[in-house]
């Protein structure tokens, strides 16, 4: 039979190989459940089903949009050709006004309306998410 | 005029590199094994070249000299004199030029302290050292030159971004690149030793030093910029799993396996080949950090000018440096003498082996975690983000039994443990633990499914440390940073499960209702500052016996125009709270943030606790 050495050292590789394996296999399983994709307006209209993921959507605070009461803050997101409604409760950053860019993260309730969990706008005045302003050039 | 001098030491400063460069090559070709006191002097000359000319920067910054244009894109008049410093390394030209300035120091000091080392792995460090040092300056001085002249000359600045004007983050660069660059000489004295074919216990304990300083760097600048972000991004959290906190991370899980490895390589005489790849491995990712964030791949705050030219450079050179050195790895693994005595299965080396697995296994869930994205955008344009459950769900799990093996792993021996020793005391904290874990996770009702068993050894590794400190034979160093480990995984665990949080629109005058608290908008003031305006507005917490007045504040910054929120924490040692508000659209409401962080300060306290462990270590002759 093997010595005492050979067989740590085949033990050792064989675990070292399983764990390798294994975590590529989770690291792999949890990127495709916990992954959050980004969309413009224009592609929410398209989708044909709404799923149950979370998902963000990037554009323009709508002028005038903002409707605000103790509890809720509504606004309409735009990329200039489609808008949607998004409904939300919670702290929103200071940069997040009217006619500037921001991204809303949470859940589509149909092709027009998105229950936010986290409003984001970054810390510049002249910053537009580049998602944004991406989907603003195909315009 | 003094702005020439700056970018004239630069250039003395590249042609003494290649000097060098040229000059060691040629005397390590020839086996003339001598370092010269000349290379020596022209070292410290480099030193003093790339120190002036970072004062000249400093100093341009202090006058307010607009015909640089650095200071013009990134400086005002108006800013107090302390952010007008700190501005220096606030933007990308600046902070590269501190990236050199740590280099060149760095080298500096190691040439001084490794006097009594072999001459030719001072001469081959001093070598690979320079490279590094030799491609920054390309890099500065022509994709980045911090000195270039604005005609004609502007009135007025246009001011550093306010959210960058904050103590915190003036002193958190220096302290990160400490750590960053402090990995360079790991680095060239890895390749170095496996070139000179001295891998071994002497220059393991010569490499512990810088291992340990770096590593304290690297953990007090991720805190600093951790508690920055706590304080003034409004989220009231402390890790957000941003990229740009991830690239910072990611050296420092590398560092710390290494230190372990470090650590045996020295007592025990194994691990060689592990320790160079470790070494090559946490410099590659201190480089691709400043990859990441300088390239403006990474969507964050910290990217202050997004110019593809520099990220190319800084990707081509990552590429030559991490080829080179595995190039050299290839070549000259055959010198590295394994030490092929008998392995045991229970003995601390298998806990230090243990160890690293768990740390290379978080190291590639956070990798992969922040990379993917990166990848997934480039091949099929897909713009996604990936957020906090994944990295919880993946590394959570994990860390239960690596809390384990954590408690028990220092109290096994060297060589070959036993396993009848260890039991009876362990045992029973386990069981202690258990019941305190029980009853806490009853009367809180914490759900998730994972939060027992992690509560279990978070206070089993707890109890274990400090019953540690009274054993006989304590190493001090390694017990305090382990015990400040475990107080940091409980106290994340506590504030995770506790925290207690509420937002809403509120006027001045509104009152709510929050568990058994009334929060009130008292009043709102005005003051000017400075450089801003800042609204203050004060809260009113009650609840049945006590009252808590907060004043969180509004700066309104004129140059550039922009709105930073500072909130308001009164800090306890069981709780902070923690109060936000920000401005919403014109009709009176304001948007507040209310949270109660149990233990908050016990995380920042736990991670001072793990960097006091590292400085004790460097303190102690022997370890």
């Amino acid at each position: 039979m093997y010595g005492k050495k050979v067989k740590l050292r085949i033990l050792f590789i064989s675990l070292l190989l399983v764990s390798v394996i294994l975590s590529i296999f989770l690291i792999l399983k949890s990127l495709e459940e916990d992954v959050v994709y980004f969309f413009s307006p224009t592609e929410i209209k398209s989708l044909t089903e709404i799923n149950k993921k979370k998902i963000r959507i990037g554009g323009m605070v709508k002028e005038n949009s903002i409707v605000i009461d103790s509890e809720n803050i509504n606004f309409i997101i735009t990329d200039f050709k489609n808008e949607i409604n998004i409904s939300y409760s919670g702290s929103v950053p200071n940069l997040f006004e009217e006619g500037k860019g921001v991204v809303a993260e949470g859940f589509l309730k149909d092709n027009s309306f998105l229950i936010a969990e986290k409003i984001l706008a970054k810390h510049d005045e002249n910053y537009m998410p580049p998602e944004v302003a991406e989907s603003l050039k195909d315009k | 005029m003094i702005n020439q001098l700056g970018n004239y030491s630069l250039y003395i400063a590249l042609l003494i590199s290649i000097f060098i460069i040229s000059k060691a090559s040629l005397s390590l070709r020839k086996l003339s094994i001598t370092l010269s006191g000349n290379i020596f002097s022209l070292i410290s000359v480099q030193s003093i070249m790339v120190i002036i000319s970072f004062l000249t920067l400093i100093y341009a910054f202090v006058t307010s000299d607009f015909s640089n244009e650095t200071v013009y894109n990134n400086s005002h008049t108006t800013k107090p004199l302390f952010y007008k410093i700190s501005g220096t390394w606030g933007n990308h030209e600046g902070s590269l030029l501190l990236w050199l300035l740590v280099l060149t120091i760095f080298l500096f000091i190691f040439t001084v302290e490794s006097k009594n080392l072999s001459q030719r792995y001072r001469t081959l460090t001093l070598f690979f050292q320079q490279i590094i040092i030799f491609g920054f300056l390309l890099f500065i001085l022509f994709t980045s030159n911090p000195f270039s002249n604005l005609f004609p000359i502007p009135n007025e600045g246009t001011g550093l971004n306010p959210i960058l004007q904050d103590p915190a983050l003036a002193i958190h660069p220096p302290i990160l690149y400490l750590g960053y660059v402090g990995t360079s000489i790991i680095f060239s004295s890895a390749l170095a030793a496996i070139i000179s074919g001295s891998i071994n216990k002497s220059w393991a304990s010569h490499i512990k030093k810088w291992v340990l300083v770096s590593w304290v760097f690297l953990s007090i600048g991720i805190l600093l910029g951790s508690i920055w972000a706590y304080y003034e991004l409004g989220w009231g959290g402390f890790w957000f799993w941003d990229p740009v906190e991830n690239v910072s991370l990611m050296p420092w899980i590398c560092l710390t396996a290494l230190l372990h490895t470090i650590f045996t390589l020295e007592k025990r005489d194994i691990f060689h080949s592990w320790a160079v790849i470790l070494s090559i491995t946490t410099f590659s990712l201190s480089m691709s950090g400043t990859f990441l964030v300088r390239s403006g791949i990474l969507n964050s705050i910290h990217i202050f000018a997004n110019d593809p030219s520099r990220g190319v450079f800084i990707l081509c050179f990552l590429f030559i440096l991490i080829f080179l050195s595995i190039l050299i790895y290839f070549f000259y693994q055959k010198t590295i003498k394994e030490n092929l005595t008998k392995p045991y299965l229970i003995s601390k080396e298998t806990a230090v082996l243990l160890n690293n697995l768990f740390m290379m296994f978080f190291l590639s869930v956070v990798l992969i975690g922040t990379v993917y994205p990166i990848f997934l955008e480039v091949i099929n344009n897909e713009k996604i983000s990936i957020g906090p459950p994944f990295y919880h769900k993946l590394l959570i799990p994990f860390l239960i039994p690596f809390l384990f093996f954590m408690a028990i792993g220092p109290n096994i021996k060297w060589i070959n443990g036993k396993i009848g020793k260890i039991n009876f005391t362990q045992v029973s904290i386990f069981i202690i633990s258990i019941i305190v874990s029980y009853f806490f996770v009853k009367k809180y009702g914490v759900s998730y499914l994972l939060s027992l068993p992690l509560f279990i050894l978070s206070i089993f590794l707890f109890f274990i440390t400090i019953k540690d400190f009274f054993g006989k034979k304590v190493n001090i160093s390694q017990k305090i940073s382990h015990f400040g480990f475990s107080l940091l995984i409980l106290s994340i665990l506590l504030n995770g499960v506790l925290s207690k949080e509420f937002s809403s629109n509120m006027k001045v005058g509104d009152e709510r209702k929050f568990l058994n608290k009334t929060i009130k908008f008292e009043s709102i003031k005005v003051i000017k500052e400075q450089n801003y305006q800042s609204l203050i507005g004060e809260f009113n917490i009650k609840d049945e016996n006590n009252s808590l007045s907060l004043k969180p504040e509004l700066r309104i910054y004129d140059q550039p125009q922009t709105i930073t929120s500072e909130a308001d924490i009164s800090s306890t040692i069981f709780s902070d709270n923690f109060l936000v508000f920000n401005v919403l659209k014109n009709d009176g409401f304001y948007n507040v943030r209310y949270q109660i962080k149990p233990f908050m300060i016990w995380i920042w306290i736990s991670v001072i606790l793990i960097s006091f462990g590292g400085l004790i270590s460097l303190k102690k002759k022997n370890v």
